[in-house]
């Protein structure tokens, strides 16, 4: 718990800075996956022919499913699986650490073999002070996914991290 | 399946009810690629001092997107989800996804329907409180 925290320049100077895309890909499997592991019986996640009995041309990815980061040892996170290079990092020196919030906009719908590049940039950061935590530092990052082939965007995320 | 000229605000969405144990878990850290041994080692520190391992937050967030998903079937898509984490819930608990029509409108030529969504503990806490919208096709 801080009782005094202030942004430095340092801190101030990694907003903004976009990180060196990495791909993204969603597969029939990496569907069937994460549909699984969110616990859906909805079949178009899972079964091509009732994908296509409602009109789908492959398995549709259910809503907060953002593809898979291709994983490549030494380059992604073992813990996240996401590339461990994802832009610039705040050295701040707080210890704790709360996920705030998560977002998710989709320009279209995502489906299996859709292949994509995906950035990250801090946008904001600011400081609050709560009675419990004392003062923190929210860090709110944004994540762009655009497609390989024609470089359109295709689905932003934003995520808040609290450290205390 | 809703249609944009019917759904009204205030409308009621069909919730969804889980108590997803830690082989859950591992199954949602397959998922997601999230390995964070918070969800799935007892004996992680994190966990130890909370008392079990707890539900990936995005989990609970990938389940207001099942709650709308479910509502909304074949009959158009999900745009956007967004929550914020207030609760933990334990591995093994149960709590529900629950969502209310908060608004409708039309732009760009889409059908939208906002939908106020959170999850909420036995106790009524609601730990996972957010918004969704979707597009319809008719």
């Amino acid at each position: 718990m801080a009782a005094e925290f202030e942004l430095t320049d340092q801190m101030l100077a990694t907003v903004g800075v976009e990180s060196e895309p990495w791909p993204v890909e969603l597969t029939t499997t990496s569907v069937r996956a994460f549909a699984r592991g969110v616990g859906y019986s909805d079949p178009r996640y899972y079964d091509l022919d009732a994908a296509a009995a409602a009109g789908h041309d492959s398995l549709p990815a259910p809503p907060c499913y953002l593809g898979t980061p291709v994983f490549i040892p030494g380059q992604s996170d073992p813990t996240f699986s996401g590339p461990r290079n994802a832009g610039p990092s705040v050295r701040h020196g707080l210890k704790g650490l709360l996920d705030g919030g998560t977002e998710v906009h989709y320009e279209r719908p995502l489906k299996a073999g859709d292949k994509l590049f995906m950035t990250s940039k801090i946008s904001k950061l600011e400081v609050k002070e709560s009675k419990g935590l004392g003062k923190m530092l929210v860090v709110t990052s944004e994540q762009t996914f655009t497609e390989q082939e024609t470089g359109d965007v295709v689905m932003r995320t934003y995520g808040q991290a609290i450290y205390y | 399946m809703p249609k944009f000229d019917e759904v009204k605000v205030g409308d009621e969405l069909p919730p969804v009810t889980k108590a997803p144990d830690r082989a859950q878990l591992v199954l949602y850290c397959a998922g997601s690629g999230d390995f964070n041994p918070l969800h799935w080692d007892q004996s992680f520190e994190q966990a130890r001092q909370i008392g079990d391992n707890i539900v990936h937050g995005r989990m609970k967030w990938s389940t207001l997107g099942q709650l709308v998903s479910d509502w909304v079937g074949a009959s158009g898509w999900v745009k956007s989800v967004a929550c914020q984490y207030r609760g933990m819930d334990l591995q093994g608990t149960p709590w529900q996804a629950k969502g209310v029509v908060a608004d409708k409108r039309e732009e760009n030529g889409q059908k939208l329907v906002e939908v106020e969504v959170w999850t909420e503990n036995d106790s009524g806490q609601k730990t996972t409180p957010g918004r969704a919208v979707v597009v319809l096709d008719t």
